[in-house]
This record gives C-alpha cells, structure tokens and sequence, in this order.
C-alpha cells in the first residue's frame, strides 16, 4: 500500500541518518607531526597532549555558540570561552599559554616582554612592552593605549559585565567613573606611562597575584582616538593574528587574518593561527550544535561547557564517537554553601551533621555521574595549582554518607532529632533540583528535613539567595551553588566565594554565607605573599579552613564532555579554561 | 431569493467602503496603545507591586559584581527611580516622536517608532527587530503559500471524495500534522536532510534573498514545509467541515442544475462561502508568526524575530521583550484589519456591519 511504502521510506531514512552521523563527516586527519602529541583517536587523546599535531595552515574554522557573546569588547566580557577565544583578536601584556597540560596554566608575556616586575611590597608592578606591535590598520602600540584601555574597563555603567578586580586593586582616585566621564587620563596616576614602552600599576594594597589581572582581557590595548565607547564592540580594533572581517551582532561575525600581527613578536604564548578565517555562529539551537558537530558541519562548540545531555550517552555509548570525545576536568565546584547566618547552622556541629549525612554519590549522579565530574572533597579544584588533598568527611571512603557520624554531630549540637531548615536551587537548572531532592532524601534519614526552594536563576543572587537578609529572614539554610574560577589560582577561585569581605547588603553576592575570620586573615596574608609556593599553600590553607569548620559542602568538581570532529587539527585541552584551546587549533577541511 | 442580495438602503459606495476602513484603522491604534500600556505595566508594574524597588529592576543591568552604589546609579540612568506614569510617558512618547539615551560615551538617538533601549546590548530595540524581520517574514510568508494552497487544495478534495482512501489518508496525515511537535519534525528533518544527504538547510546557510536567491530559497525549504506540515492541517480539516457544509446548500444544487461547469460550482460558489473561517483564521495565524516563529526559528536556528524573543526572555532584557511583545501585538492587530478588509471583499454583507 501507498502509505506503508511512505512510512518505510522516511523510516528507513531516519536509519540512514543515525548511521551517517554516526560515521561523522570531514576529511582525513593529518599525519603531520607538529610538534609532539598523537594521532590515534582516543577518549582523552586530547587532555594533556596535542592531538593530531599540525603546523598545516588554511581553512575556516566553524564555531557556534547556543547563546550570545557577551560582548566583543575587552573591557566588558567575562565568560570563560570568550577569554580564550579574545587571545585570536586581542593581545594584553600577558596571558594564558597555548599548550596542553600543566603548562597552559602558566602565564607567558604577551605584549610584554616579560612578567610584571613587583616592587618590595608587591604594590607597584611594571612591565615593558615589546617594540613594534601593531594594530590591524598598522599603527604601533605604545603603553598609553594600555593605559586607557584599563581605565575604560573601569566604567561599571558603560561596561557592566566585565570584571571588577582592578577597579578594586587600582589607586584610582574614590569615585573614578572611568575617561568618558573624565577624559583627563593623564591625571590618573594609578597607572603611569614614563615612556611609550613602560607601563606603571599602583595598587592600594599588596597583591602578589597581579600578573593574572595582566592576563584580563581589560589589559587589550584601545587607541583612545579609535575608542568608539559602547559602538566598539561592532569592530574591535585588533592586534592579535586575527581582525574582524564581518560583525552581525546576535547572529554571525567572521575573522581573517591580520597581515600586521608578526608572529616574531610573540615567541612565548604558543599562539598558532593555522586557519585562514574563524567564523562564528550565534543562537545556534543547542542540540542541534551536538548534531552539526558529529555530521561535520561545524567544527567546535565554542562554550566549551561540552555535549548536552542529550547527546551525552550517545556520545559515551558509541565507541566511534567516544574515541572523538574528551572528558578534562575544569577549574568548576558544584557545591552547597551552608548559610551560618540561619540558626541551626551557626552552629559548627550541625554543620558537620550536614556533611556527614549527605549522599556523595547521588550528588554526583545529579550531574551526570563520573563523565559530569568527580566527587569533591573540598572546595578547591584539583586544576588549581596547589590543591591540597583533603576528605574531612569521607567523601570517598563513604560516599553515600556517614549516618552515625551525623547522629553524633547533631547530638553534639544539641540538635538529636534533627532540625528543619531550607534548601534552595536554581529553578532552570535541572541538576540543582534533582541534588536538592537528593539532599532532602539524604539528610531526612538522620532528621534533618528539608524544604526544596526554587528560585528564578537571573535574580538568584541578585535577589534572593545573595541578599543576606533575604536568605534570613526566609530561613536559606543550604544554598545550592557552584563556581567556576576567573583564573586558574587560589585567588581566582576561591576569593570571591570564601572572603567575608565581599559579602555586601545589596545582593549580588558570590560569597553566600561563608563568614570565617581566619579564612580572611589567611587571604590577607595569601594576598602580599611573593613566593609563588607559599602563595599557593596559603590558598590551600582556606580550602582547608572552609572544611575545617564545614562552611560549605563540596558536591562535584566539573568535568565536560567535549566533541573533537575529525577535520581537527593541534587539538588539546587548555587546562586555563578547561575546554580546547582557540588560538591553536587548525582544520584540515579546506 | 439568493442570499447576496443587498437591500437598498445598505447598498455598498465608495464612501462606505472608506468609512469602514477608517473606523478599522482608528480602531487598530487605539488598540495598539492599549497594548502598549497593558504591556508596559506587565512589564514595569507587576514588578512593583510584587515588592521589587528600581534597584532591583536596575541590577539585571549591571554586571555581577557591582556594589550599591553602581546598582542606584544605573537605576537612575535607566529612569526606575521616576514614578510609573513619567516612565510610560517617556515610553509613549517615544513612540511617537522617538527619545535620546545616554549611553555613557555619546547620546544616542532612537527616532520614531522607539520600542525602547536594551542596556544590556547597548542597543535600541527596533533596529534589531527590523534587522531580523526579513528572516520571519520570508519564513512566515513562504510557509503561508505553502500551507494555505496544501491546506485548501486537500480539504476541498477531501470533501468532494468523502469517506474515500484519500480522504481518510488526507485526514490522518493532516492528523499527524497536528499532533507532532515542530521540535520533534524539525530536529528529524535536520538530522535527514542536512546532516545526512548535505543539503544546505537551515540558519547556518541562510543569506537573504536579495543576496543570494539560491541559498535564501534552500535554507528555507526545509522550515517552510515544517511549520506548513503544521498549519497545512489545520487548514485541510477546516477547509473540509466548511466545504461539506456548503456543498450541501441549496444554492449549490441550484447552480448545478443551472448547468454551469462542477469547478466552478466547487470554486466559485463553494470554496468561496467556505472561505470566511479560513480567512478569519489565516490573518491570526499570520499575525502570530510575524511576532516569531520562536519554535520553528530555534529549532532550524533561524536568526528571526522568534529567536530574538528567546533570547530576550532568557537575558531577562525588559526592553527587549516589551519590543518583541508591542511588534507582536502590531502585526496581530494588522493582520486583523487586513482580514477585516478582506471580508468586506469576499462578504459585501459585512460593507455596512
């Protein structure tokens, strides 16, 4: 009959389809050895080692992100991928090198010539610019560009979403609203130019981590003259290996090369712009970038957060793709804070009773069992250089949880039938609901009963549970929450959720209730401390600290599964982002 | 008597005709403003009413680290801090005449008809609206043909064959049409025809038509037959229940016995008095999907008015989405008009309602 020969039809085609894009797309991979690495796929071929190594240059690389950029401006971006992907249009004085494993931790000069020299007190740093950089339209850059590139990002109101750590470190006058308000930079002493390649940063307080403030894409020089204010993100002036060639702001640009980027200025960061162009696609439908990345129509997702759930056992059930497919770890926590300013959880013991009882490993499968991480046992990463091994809590010797010990701790706190107090997630985040509805089951065995609050992701912090009051007065006990480091070090991870002293009344907190005395003053001392070792273990020492007095509960530390399509080239993992690096990797498709 | 004849004193003249459209149009903007003050206080009022200050309306604009001082200062710049009715003014008044905002680094002007400044894109709204809107029409209106000629075309063969295998299979299909989510046909059709046979399919491949007639035609192709698979049988089952109403009038039966050829009794006389509902529902559905085909353009990816109404909704951007809504609601109230207008051409009855 007519219509069953339709039906076998498309269905045999939906077969067809499922096969196809199984085999995935592209061509054959280069046996051009660039440099160390391998070219057997692999799970994992690509975490710590180059795969498929290629000094093989042209083509167009095809990105696509689910959502939308942020902003294309250096003074008003914060995402992860962004400050990976700025490195191809932008060069600031230092940054992230391009190299797989420990070494793409590391900071290298980039525009300068070497690492910031601190003075004694680490309060003023100084840095030498490289002769003969030049921009797209081949003017030079001079330290001046640099200079007002960082007074820029200081505006709050013209460039919201950028980072705030200069404007927090920088002696700027109290009140500096940035050049737009007041165009007389050069009154602005917090940064001094003595000459066209010297540049000054004065601090109001020590900070031995100054050079990853360097590494902030703030630090991309802006000629002022060419400054076109909130205009500028539709063609960023470029002095990187790449400039914008087409902008459609929400939907597409497209970068070429730059013919004034000299790659003899730029012998330390492991940049190699092997393709010709790098398109990038916007609001591209999530799953469908899964898709287009197994059938070869696209090259990489540019998020970096990796395959969507959907995609995930398929990815993880088919050999063929699996061998296509990486699982790194990234400078990312799943955790829930425990809010000491709601009563019973001021107290230390029944905090500990938390940590006892919850369930380990159904926080894990929450997010997606050992491909979407592995458990945590205390705040920090194992990405941060100077993580210290610490399981307070029988995280891995007792997973699913320690009742008796949590009996004990709450009999301590005088609490020996439990107590009822409220847990909070993001309503959009499936995986929050599903670790608050496993805490409740968890903790409800040793009487700890919880009350399961959803909360409208946008206003989360802004609003609810990051305005200390409302937390208080609504009894928000278990805050669930996760952070992803601003850079890849004890300050960049752990300041902005462990420092009391970013707590603020307004809302808008990253820090949601840990408030330990001698978590701030270790910081302090963290933050003037030069050796870079002793630095490191001071940071340690806070993670340590916040476990210690059960401030929060460490759930997950994230892991992505990335999707490398076969016409990759020079492919790695950039472990200072925790996704494949943008300024290195070439295609094979031409 | 033939049902279509007019009494005198309601006969149709140009003035009358006129009349009618201009009680339409007068009717249409004040509708509109309705809509632009029922939206404004979803939007500006509720809020409020809810218990949220300017401060908390101002702080979706501010990054995420910012303290008290930048929240209130942004508050102030954005005008949260002026009561409700100076704000809708200020809003209205843009409309009209269009308004200036001060971005920080320059005044920006945003001329008539201003739908608002999105401080989080640091743009105003309409250009991006009307930067996307060749997208959502070429999709609605090359789905539209489709769906109205499948749509008609099955319903009134249909009815003509009814209670035969064709008319079963037309239904069923129609059926299928109806109950599959555009999502599911959508994704499974990417997955066939791009991803599999490499057809240029899709928002990754549009360019506009007067760029690049070819890839404008075949990036669409494929959401056009999606959304009219789903429209298209809607169409056919109301074009149906219309047609076997019709053909069994007496007016029907008359003309037949009067000799005149069966397609022009089905097309002239049948399809044409069945044709009421399906106008009536064709200027809704149209309306609606210039507003954003939001599903059909996320699902292919399509960079249309639907996908900037996610993308608002998801940044929270009130701006944006008071635009999307008010351009919504504009093409709505058009659509009906037209439709209106239209009746008056299909139904002379309607002239002097």
């Amino acid at each position: 009959m007519k219509k069953n020969r339709v039906v076998s039809v498309v269905a045999l085609g939906a077969v067809a389809a499922m096969g196809l894009s199984a085999c995935g797309g592209g061509t054959s991979s280069s046996n051009n050895n660039g440099g160390g690495g391998t070219t057997t796929p692999g799970f994992g071929a690509a975490v710590g080692k180059v795969f498929n190594p290629s000094d093989t240059k042209g083509g167009t690389l095809r990105f696509a992100n689910s959502g939308d950029w942020d902003s294309l401006d250096p003074a008003d971006t914060y995402y992860g991928y962004s400050w990976n992907f700025i490195r191809n249009y932008g060069r600031g004085l230092v940054v992230f090198k391009s190299a797989p494993g420990a070494e793409g931790n590391k900071l290298a000069p980039d525009l300068a010539e070497k690492l910031g020299e601190p003075s004694n007190d680490a309060k003023t740093w100084t840095y030498k610019l490289r002769k003969g950089i030049k921009y797209e339209d081949g003017t030079e850059v001079k330290s001046k560009d640099v200079k007002y590139a960082v007074l820029r990002s200081l505006d709050k109101t013209t460039f919201p979403n950028g980072p705030t750590y200069l404007g927090d470190f920088l002696a700027v006058p109290d009140g500096y609203k940035g050049p737009y308000s007041d165009p007389n930079v050069d009154a602005i002493t917090a940064i001094e130019t003595p000459d066209d390649y010297t540049i000054k940063f004065n601090l109001k307080t020590s900070f031995s981590g100054f050079d990853y403030f360097m590494a902030l894409p703030s630090t991309i020089p802006v000629p002022q003259a060419k400054d076109t204010g909130t205009k500028y993100k539709e063609h960023v002036i470029s002095t990187g290996p790449y400039k914008f060639e087409t902008n459609e702001l929400g939907k597409k640009f497209v970068l070429t090369r730059n013919e004034h980027y000299d790659p003899a200025s730029d012998p330390d960061t492991g940049r190699k712009p092997l393709a010709d162009k790098l398109q990038v696609e916007l609001n591209v439908n999530a799953d469908d970038v899964d898709n287009r990345l197994q059938s070869g129509d696209l090259d990489i997702s540019i998020e970096g957060t990796g395959v969507q759930a959907a995609g995930q056992a398929k990815v993880l059930n088919d050999q063929a793709l699996k061998a296509k497919a990486d699982n790194p770890v990234n400078a990312r926590t799943w955790f829930t804070v425990l809010n000491s300013d709601v009563a019973p959880l001021d107290n230390i013991d029944c905090r500990k009773a938390v940590l006892f009882a919850a369930d380990k490993t159904a926080y894990q499968r929450s997010y997606g069992g050992a491909t979407g991480g592995d458990i945590a046992t205390s705040l920090m990463p194992p990405v941060i250089p100077g993580q210290k091994k610490i399981d307070l809590y029988e995280a891995l010797t007792k997973p699913e949880g320690d009742v008796d010990k949590a009996k004990e701790a709450l009999t301590k706190c005088g609490k020996p039938d439990g107590f009822n107090t409220v847990i909070s997630y993001r309503a959009e985040r499936p995986k929050e609901k599903a670790t608050a509805e496993a805490m409740q089951q968890a903790l409800g065995r040793v009487g700890i009963k919880l009350e399961i609050k959803p909360f409208p992701l946008a206003d989360y912090t802004k609003l609810y549970v990051g305005k200390p009051d409302y937390a208080k007065a609504n009894g928000i006990g278990l805050i669930i929450y996760g952070w992803g480091a601003d850079w890849n070090d004890g300050f960049g991870f752990m300041q902005q959720i462990v420092d009391s002293r970013v707590i603020r009344a307004a809302g808008g907190n990253t820090n949601l209730g840990i408030r330990l005395p001698e978590v701030d003053s270790t910081i302090d001392e963290a933050l003037k401390e030069t050796d870079t070792a002793k630095r490191e273990a001071l940071w340690a020492k806070t993670d340590e600290l916040v476990m210690q007095n059960a401030a929060a509960l460490p759930g997950v530390w994230s892991k992505g599964l990335l999707f490398r399509p076969e016409n990759l080239t020079n492919v790695f993992v950039a472990e200072a982002f925790g996704m494949y690096d943008y300024t290195a990797i070439g295609t094979s498709r031409k | 008597m033939p049902r279509r004849i007019v009494a005198a004193s309601q006969a149709t003249t140009p003035s009358t005709v006129l009349t009618y459209i201009v009680r339409r149009l007068i009717g249409a903007v004040i509708l509109l403003f309705v809509v632009t003050a029922v939206t404004f206080s979803i939007f500006f009022l509720v809020p409020r009413i809810a218990g949220a200050t300017s401060e908390d309306l101002a702080s979706r604009y501010v990054g995420k680290t910012a303290g008290a001082e930048q929240i209130h200062e942004m508050a102030q710049k954005l005008g949260f801090t002026d009561p409700l009715y100076v704000q809708y003014g200020r809003f209205a008044k843009g409309l009209i005449v269009g308004s200036e905002y001060n971005t920080g680094t320059a005044i920006e002007q945003c001329p008539a008809p201003c739908l608002g400044y999105s401080f989080l894109k640091q743009n105003p709204v309409l250009p991006d609206i009307l930067g996307r809107l060749p997208v959502t029409i070429s999709l609605a209106a090359g789905a539209a043909l489709i769906w109205v000629l499948a749509g008609v075309a099955t319903g009134v063969l249909s009815a003509l064959r009814r209670g035969t295998i064709f008319d079963r299979s037309a239904m069923m299909i129609a059926l299928a049409g109806v109950s599959l989510p555009i999502f599911f046909t959508g994704m499974l059709s990417l997955s066939i025809f791009r991803d599999g046979l490499g057809w240029s399919i899709g928002g990754s491949f549009y360019k506009p038509l007067t760029e690049d007639p070819l890839l404008w035609f075949s990036s669409l192709s494929l959401p056009w037959i999606t959304l009219a698979f789903l429209y298209a049988a809607q169409y056919a089952r109301l074009t149906r229940a219309g047609m076997l109403e019709t053909m069994n009038e007496d007016f029907i039966r008359t003309a037949r016995a009067k000799g005149l050829p069966e397609r022009t009794v089905v097309v002239k006389h049948g399809l044409r008095s069945a044709l009421t509902p399906i106008l009536t529902i064709f200027g809704l559905d149209i309306g609606l999907l210039l507003g954003g085909a939001i599903l059909t353009e996320t699902t292919f990816s399509l960079p249309g008015i639907g996908q900037y109404a996610v993308i608002a909704v998801a940044n929270n951007d009130l701006p944006q989405v008071l635009g999307v809504t008010l351009t919504g609601a504009f093409f709505i109230v058009i659509a009906n008009l037209v439709v209106d207008l239209m009746y008056a051409v299909v139904d002379p009855r309607v002239r002097t309602a």
